[in-house]
């Protein structure tokens, strides 16, 4: 199997603090991550796509749709945010990285087909580091065959 | 167990298809379709998988897969033009897609009578781009 992974990078704030917990609860379960005022990480962004070359053209998809595909729905909504605050999925959802890893695999998987419906790819892996040495991941299944694709160029 | 060694070589190459318009390659393969070509510092990272012998307690001399990878992939590919001197890029566009299919069926031609197995080529084009070319029988 071939894959190809794309890495971006934003930045932004965040404050982990549960609307269902009491204030010590939340201080104790989230520790620093809770102070009132939010803190904020250079996250890593990993997008696999996986599937078959295209013969044509020797690629698995162009880059630049990934590009753009990542930069209008994911980069636009993140990059230099404070995520509880500025985007809209997180006005009750806690944002650690697992729920940002969701969210974005979400957004993926919604606008995927408007930007690489003629390439045979799929999104296969959506990884996060929210620091070096915190890493989230959601591997997603290969789907079944099903909508025909356009041979390029 | 699964064992990986690390290679870097530089080369240029030009993503072009030739009976294609330069809107459409453009379209294809971004900056990486200008005519004259351009490089970038490929960082290989071949993983093999084995169990480790009982008297050496190695999965593979990796002295042994490093001359591999130096006779296989550095030699003929470090400081070349991909599409000019190495081949089938005359032929196949030398995509990172493309090359680290390459690079799979060159090692695994070499590696086919050894106590191992190739299990995966990952393939950084930029720091920021790789490609991975897994056994089918392994997880992604």
């Amino acid at each position: 199997m071939t894959t190809l992974t794309r890495i971006y990078r934003f930045s932004a704030s965040h404050r982990l603090h549960s609307a269902e917990l009491s204030t010590d609860q939340n201080a104790a379960l989230y520790g620093k991550c809770n102070n009132p005022y939010g803190h904020g990480h250079d996250y890593v962004l990993e997008v696999t796509a996986a599937g078959d070359l295209d013969a044509n053209t020797g690629l698995l998809l162009p880059v630049a749709q990934l590009d753009s595909l990542v930069e209008e729905h994911v980069l636009r909504v993140f990059a230099s945010r404070n995520i509880n605050r500025d985007v809209p999925q997180f006005a009750t959802l806690v944002p650690t990285t697992e729920n940002i890893a969701i969210v974005i695999t979400r957004l993926l998987e919604a606008h995927w087909s408007a930007y690489l419906h003629t390439w045979r790819a799929h999104l296969r892996r959506v990884h996060i580091q929210e620091t070096d040495r915190n890493g989230f991941e959601i591997a997603l299944p290969r789907p079944q065959p099903t909508e025909s694709v356009t041979t390029h160029a | 167990m699964f064992v990986t060694r690390k290679a870097e070589f530089s080369a240029s190459h030009v993503c072009r298809i030739a009976g294609a318009s330069d809107a459409a390659n453009r379209r294809l393969y971004g900056a990486g379709a200008n005519p004259n070509g351009h490089g970038h510092n490929y960082l290989l990272e071949v993983t093999v998988e084995g169990e480790p012998d009982p008297v050496t307690g190695m999965v593979i001399d990796l002295k042994d897969l490093k001359d591999v990878i130096d006779e296989e992939i550095v030699a003929p590919m470090d400081h070349r033009f991909l599409n000019f001197e190495v081949e089938p890029f005359d032929r196949v566009i030398p995509t990172a897609e493309n090359v680290a299919t390459e690079i799979w069926r060159r090692l695994e031609h070499r590696l086919g009578a050894a106590s191992v197995r190739l299990a995966k080529v990952r393939l950084f084009e930029t720091p920021d781009l790789y490609v991975d070319v897994t056994r089918e029988d392994l997880p992604a």
